[in-house]
């Protein structure tokens, strides 16, 4: 007869086990999360877990922003609405050519035959908060899918690309900044047109143009326009001005560093654009499947 | 300084529902809107490792785990990180509990800072294998911050175990 020590001396599997399982359990996710991204589902009832705690943790900064709201007082309410009135003068001006231009623009599109580009339609909203992961550039922005906000979605303010919508929960959205290190733009040089990717510089705050070779044409304080041809972005608005260049011929690639032109790090409104979905099918998928024949035949010639 | 040197009080038993609430709090506390600033304390891993060191039939791997994930969920980190971390940092603890107790608060202070600081180190890898960027030493600053904080954290987690004083004759302690 086998002797079983009593219940109340029972504590379940040892640590180490549990560790181990525990461990693995967290690897797999980490694996699904990082190369599959199949676990986003689990991260969305997560996030609903969260999103509670996220909302009382950001009510006092928005009571405290809304006090001191209140609290303007009325001079600096005025300076700054003649402030805005000496702007609005200024802005007037540019306005009026800008009517100019872009009616002849269109005229010159029609021309050419070419299609025109639909203007978009774009959500305001507000940066909420920093995310919190000292490893990635995000924001998160008080607007989410019952806005209709999707994943991909391009970010803008008033002067250039901040980055891209990433992660889209029911209320909120996280926006992923050009400056992230995992971040890629596609852009144009301004001056000649040439096009590249333009990588985000991390921690540091800054942007890389790579894989340019050594001799490419591009120069000091160039401006780097989105290229458009992503189908993302819409083409023409700025995104970095290029600070400094580095042409070493015992490497291959010029390592060109830009500065963002957008205020990346500064504003709290942007402006979220809605996807351009009007692009024919990229001819990928036509070609796999044609190219299958040839290939089959290939090989029996080789037998 | 040790567990005998200087008279010990009897403690309450826990409520579970006390526990909950100050993990919870932690969590208020780490998803607080004041992210642009490095160096702030983990404060659920503190209190994960306090509950860990008090109370480890209470508490353990598995629950420092799903804490994990939830962090992992509001911080848009990647999923399992934090949880990887705290099932790490939760199983030393529990595994230490015995040993730590017996310091006064400031030792046991030294003790928690290489725990969360073997964690941070962890997340640190894990980030760095997924391809992510090092982030600078002040990543490390909120550690130390949250060890210098244990002695602090210890005397107001425990404050509702501890029973008002009250000398009785006929009662031996």
């Amino acid at each position: 007869m086998d002797y079983q020590p009593p219940p109340f001396f029972s504590r379940g599997p040892a640590p180490l086990v549990r560790l181990a399982f525990f461990v693995c359990l967290a690897v797999l996710l980490m694996v699904l999360d990082a190369r599959f991204r199949y676990a986003e589902s689990l991260r969305q009832v997560i996030a609903l877990l969260a999103y509670p705690l996220q909302r009382v943790a950001l009510a006092p900064g928005e009571l405290f922003g809304a006090t001191a709201g209140f609290f303007t007082t009325q001079v600096s309410l005025k300076q700054e609405n003649e402030q805005l009135k000496a702007k609005q003068l200024l802005a007037a001006n540019e306005l009026l050519t800008l009517e100019a231009l872009r009616s002849e623009n269109a005229q010159l599109r029609r021309l050419l035959q070419a299609r025109e580009r639909l203007p978009r339609e774009s959500t305001l909203a507000e940066i909420l908060y920093q995310g919190r992961d000292p490893f990635s550039r995000k924001v998160i922005i008080d607007k989410g899918r019952q806005q209709g906000i999707q994943p991909g979605q391009a970010v803008i303010d008033d002067i250039g690309v901040v980055g891209q919508v990433t992660r889209v929960y029911p209320l909120l959205s996280e926006v992923t900044l050009i400056t992230d290190k995992e971040q890629r733009t596609p852009v144009q040089v301004v001056r000649n047109g040439l096009r590249a990717i333009l990588y985000g510089g991390g921690d540091r705050g800054t942007l890389e143009l790579t894989y340019m070779a050594t001799n490419a044409d591009v120069l000091a304080d160039d401006v780097l326009v989105t290229s458009g041809i992503d189908g993302i972005y819409p083409p023409g608005l700025p995104v970095a001005k290029v600070s400094r260049i580095e042409q070493d011929a015992a490497y291959s690639f010029a390592k060109i560093t830009c500065v963002p032109t957008a205020g990346t790090d500064q504003n709290r409104q942007v402006l979220v654009l809605s996807q351009e979905m009007n692009l024919p099918a990229a001819p990928v998928e036509a070609e796999s499947v044609a190219g299958k024949l040839p290939k089959q035949k290939r090989v029996k010639k080789r037998e | 300084m040790s567990l005998y040197d200087q008279p010990q009080r009897i403690l309450l038993p826990v409520k579970v529902g006390y526990m909950v609430l100050t993990l919870v709090l932690a969590l208020l506390f780490n998803l607080l809107p004041w992210r642009d600033l490095t160096g702030l304390p983990d404060m659920v891993a503190l209190v994960l490792t306090f509950w860990c060191v008090h109370q480890p039939r209470r508490i353990g791997i598995g629950i420092a785990w799903f804490v994990g994930l939830v962090m992992d969920a509001g911080d848009g980190a990647l999923l399992g990180q934090h949880a990887f971390a705290y099932a790490f940092l939760a199983f030393a603890a529990v595994s230490l509990h015995r040993r730590i107790l017996w310091f006064s608060p400031w030792r046991q202070a030294a003790h928690v800072l290489v725990l969360l600081l073997a964690s941070q180190m962890l997340m640190l890898a894990v980030r760095i294998v997924a391809g992510g960027a090092f982030p600078g030493l002040a990543y490390f600053a909120g550690t130390f911050i949250a060890a210098a904080l244990w002695p602090i954290a210890s005397f107001l987690l425990l404050l509702p175990q501890r029973r008002p004083e009250s000398v009785d004759e006929n009662r031996p302690i």
